[in-house]
């Protein structure tokens, strides 16, 4: 299938928030997306990556190097100039073992020449894109926890096999599951800034708006982006905006009182719900163009923040979204 | 084009085979189910059609995405790239047998070649299902991907098989208008297909339908052929009936026959294209189309069956990670890893016989060839599958049940933290059923127990014999099982079905000992109110241990069960 416009996708407006939240402000932290088959997960998160402006990167650096990753890793990074290449995408297939993802020993040049030298992995690709890992609750544990410690700290450190490297690392991770085929540990969980639920469109007229515009899509893909050009256009502005605006933005006292609140309402664990909390209506605020962060930008994405950071009750069946929104009636009415 | 009467299931198999060969890429590939002479006649026609390319269940990541060939750069003193499978398939198809034991890894591989842009010239691909069992499935990551899922396990037919060529053009055939799109999506709801994949295949099904006819638009026997192909498969819930018809009688003897007078509809719908019949004549079209074991599984209200194994997480793998164990000669591939120093180690000894043989100089680099090459070995546990056999019968108490069910969640919810699993057996009137199979997933078990059912006699013969069969299938995928039975052992269903107390005691004893003889570790726990003496002698003859527990609550039990037997617990 032809890459999709961005601005094309019909619904699923809490997942596309979610990834624009994401976009402007990466230190958020990734996405999750829950949801069943079939419903453009994937296809969002790449029209996305699609979208966004071509980055300047050092020439044949294989981790995408820009001026500030030259000056911090000299060694790794080289001295190449600077070239445009699109933002990547990596798609991370479920079997990949950890050599895969996060380099190893390049064992041609260790066999035939006795250098030790690094073969950077898909960690490498990864950095200053998206890392997109489909049914990541199916993915083995140890390398999921590595993920999401190398997406924390936007650095991959390797020891092993007689290597010592540390590479950049910076990208924004988006995992997508079903939780009927497997739960993903609440730890694991926790770590991800937001989480969303989609679900199939219900609505008739929806999905037969969806059909037509991907029969249109295939049918000419390069008229049917041209088409959707002008609003992928609008939506990169706010996005550039959103990132300009958002180091002026703070939050005001009222608001951080609000968003304590709610976590503890809710029982959210930790304080990392209430750091992204404000992380992302922050970046919400910014993607807007508001002026300042206020109470609505909180509610708007308390559920996205939050819902995967409730204690869960085996017995209590109510779900998290549910649970969220009761308490924001309650506190804000 | 007008669709044969699905007489056979063959004859819609076909026809998916054309609309694939006409675009292989777009279709994505078929799913063709049973192992059946029909099935090796259509694999042969397509044959022919397309280019095949056979993919075996263990290929590695180096056959199949292609990467340096090891052995023969060794050899050869410089790197010699391979080719991979799906590079070598590239414009045919890749098929593979026994798709449903296919490992989640390559299935992720396939997911991703199969969404890789159009204009790139991936490979399309043909799974070929031999799954007998209910919870055996291709990897649903893949059965989404492909457009056709084809049952030929019913199939009587295997000759006069041909795929006529692909005549038409997609390109030449208009895009679907508005009351078609309708009609189609109205019947996906009806049908409870939700992914807007197949929405989409159903779509091109129907413009590649007409495109074979050499029409140049679709027209309704196009989309109800498209419904039959591609909706109808996938159905997870019966259409409305109508409500005239009573649905218990349609309910029994599938496929119904369209009635008389909606055949008439079909017929001069042509002429009078009215919006609301068109979506009447579709899901029709699907009823008729939906295979027999799914529409008797529909019709009891069940899920149909998908793949209940979930992924790599629980798979053993003791060739990537565990315990090492020390190195093994063996080439580095299918995630095995290299064992840089052994592999060197065992190269040194042999560096001046090789110097001398190839005539190098006394400082080259060292010389490494092929049997040279070591790659670590690890030691992993088997994951372990706690089978739970609930006694729902009216002499257990109902209430009872809900600590049962408690005491599961509650050892589930533990579950995700030592990747154990759990499955759940209920037997209750004159039958037993797999409520659960084995899984992790704390949403679908809930599900499950809720809709867990008290009441009736005790079949604790065929309760047993149930949950034996789940723990072989258990253990047959390289797992250790444990049983922990629910149950006050007052037999009172023979294994026939019939009732009385003797026969009853005799089944369930011999039941009790195929399930010692086979060394399954069994936990009685005695959930009535006042516990007799049939449940100690049920745990004796299972050669377990029994716990009774008159008066437990959901955590009570889970505690009691974890102490018991500590290996047990989830």
């Amino acid at each position: 299938m032809a890459r999709f416009p961005f601005s094309a996708i019909v619904g699923q407006d809490e997942m596309k928030q979610a990834l624009l939240i994401a976009a402007v402000d990466p230190s958020v932290g990734g996405v999750m997306v829950f949801g069943d088959r079939g419903t453009g997960k994937s296809t969002a998160a790449r029209a996305l990556a699609g979208l966004l402006p071509p980055i300047m990167a050092a020439d044949g650096c294989p981790y995408g190097a820009s001026k500030e990753d030259q000056a911090r890793y000299p060694d790794v990074c080289g001295r190449g100039k600077m070239v445009k290449r699109a933002v990547p995408f990596v798609d991370l297939p479920l079997g990949a073992t950890e050599d895969r993802v996060i380099g190893s020993l390049d064992l041609e040049r260790a066999l035939r020449s006795g250098e030790k030298a690094f073969e950077p992995g898909l960690l490498a690709k990864a950095h200053r894109g998206f890392l997109y890992i489909d049914e990541i609750n199916l993915l083995e544990d140890h390398l999921v926890d590595l993920l999401l410690d190398v997406a924390a700290s936007g650095e991959n450190v390797v020891e092993r096999e007689g290597l010592s490297v540390r590479h950049p690392a910076k990208f924004v991770l988006i995992g997508s599951g079903n939780p009927e085929e497997g739960e993903l540990r609440p730890q694991l969980l926790d770590r991800f800034g937001l989480s969303v639920e989609v679900r199939s469109p219900k609505d008739i007229e929806v999905r037969i708006e969806i059909m037509r515009l991907v029969a249109a899509n295939e049918a000419d893909p390069e008229g049917f982006a041209a088409r959707w050009a002008g609003e992928d256009e609008k939506t990169l502005k706010r996005i550039a905006r959103g990132k300009a605006r958002l180091a002026k933005l703070t939050a005001g006292e009222d608001v951080l009182r609000d968003a304590a609140e709610l976590c503890m309402a809710v029982g959210a664990d930790g304080l990392r719900g209430e750091l992204t909390l404000m992380r992302a209506a922050r970046a919400l605020a910014a993607l807007d163009g508001a002026r300042a962060v206020t109470r609505k930008h909180l509610i708007a994405i308390a559920p996205s923040a939050l819902r995967h950071r409730l204690r869960r009750d085996v017995l209590d069946e109510t779900g998290s979204t549910v649970r969220i929104m009761r308490a924001i009636d309650e506190l804000f009415g | 084009m007008n669709l044969p009467d699905a007489d056979d299931p063959l004859d819609n198999a076909v026809v998916a085979a054309r609309l694939f060969t006409l675009a292989p890429k777009l279709f994505g590939g078929m799913v063709l189910r049973g192992s059946s002479p029909a099935r090796d006649a259509l694999v042969a026609a397509l044959g022919e059609a397309i280019a095949l390319r056979r993919m075996p269940g263990h290929v590695d990541d180096e056959r199949l995405l292609g990467g340096i060939d090891l052995a023969a750069s060794l050899s050869a003193g410089k790197p010699v790239r391979q080719s991979g499978l799906i590079e070598e398939a590239s414009g045919g198809a890749l098929i593979a047998g026994m798709a449903e034991r296919l490992d989640a890894s390559i299935a992720g591989r396939l997911a991703q070649m199969l969404d890789a842009p159009l204009d790139e010239g991936q490979a399309a691909l043909v799974l070929c299902d031999d799954a007998t069992e209910p919870d055996e499935a291709p990897p649903v990551s893949l059965m989404e991907r492909l457009a056709f899922l084809c049952d030929l396990s019913a199939s009587r037919r295997w000759q006069g098989v041909e795929l006529a060529p692909a005549a038409g053009n997609l390109a030449d055939v208009a895009p679907l208008d508005d009351d078609a799109m309708k009609a189609l999506a109205a019947t996906a709801a009806m049908l409870g297909v939700d992914s807007l994949r197949a929405l989409i295949f159903a779509g091109e099904a129907a413009r590649g339908l007409a495109a074979l006819a050499g029409r140049g638009s679709i027209i309704d026997a196009d989309l109800s052929g498209a419904v039959r192909l591609v909706l109808a498969p996938r159905a997870t819930r019966l259409p409305p009936q109508d409500a005239e018809e009573p649905p218990p009688e349609e309910q029994q003897e599938p496929p119904p026959p369209p009635p008389d007078g909606e055949r008439d509809n079909a017929e001069d719908s042509d002429q009078q294209q009215q919006e609301p019949d068109l979506s009447e004549i579709l899901v029709e079209a699907a009823r008729a189309a939906i295979p027999a074991d799914l529409l008797a599984q529909l019709a009891q209200g069940k899920a149909p069956r998908r793949s209940s194994s979930s992924g790599t997480g629980q798979k053993r793998k003791a060739a990537t990670r565990g315990k090492p164990l020390g190195a093994r000669p063996g080439m580095p591939r299918g995630g095995a890893k290299l064992a840089l120093i052994d592999s060197l180690r065992a190269a040194v000894p042999w560096q001046q016989v090789r110097r001398q043989e190839q005539g190098a100089s006394p400082d080259a680099p060292i010389l490494m060839r092929k049997e040279d090459l070591r790659i670590r070995r690890f030691e992993e546990r088997a994951a372990r599958v706690t089978i739970f056999a609930v006694d729902a019968s009216g002499s257990a108490a109902a209430a009872r049940l809900a600590e049962a069910k408690g005491a599961v969640e509650l050892m589930l919810a533990q579950a995700y933290v030592t990747r154990s699993e759990v499955a759940l057996v209920a037997f209750r009137g004159e039958s037993a059923e797999l409520l659960l199979p084995p899984t992790r997933s704390l949403t679908r078990a809930r599900r499950a127990l809720s809709e867990l059912p008290g009441g009736g006699g005790t079949p604790l013969a065929t309760g047993l014999n149930a949950a034996r069969e789940c723990a072989e299938a258990v253990i047959a995928r390289g797992r250790s099982a444990a049983l922990v039975i629910l149950t006050d052992g007052r037999a009172n269903i023979a294994a026939d079905g019939s009732p009385g107390r003797p026969q009853a005691k005799a089944d369930a004893e011999a039941a009790a000992k195929a399930i010692y003889a086979r060394g399954i570790d069994t936990l009685v726990v005695d959930i009535s109110a006042r516990p007799g003496p049939e449940g100690a002698a049920l745990a004796q003859a299972l050669g377990g241990r029994f716990l009774a527990l008159p008066r437990a609550d959901a955590r009570m039990l889970q505690a009691a069960i974890n102490a018991a037997q500590p290996a047990l617990a989830a």
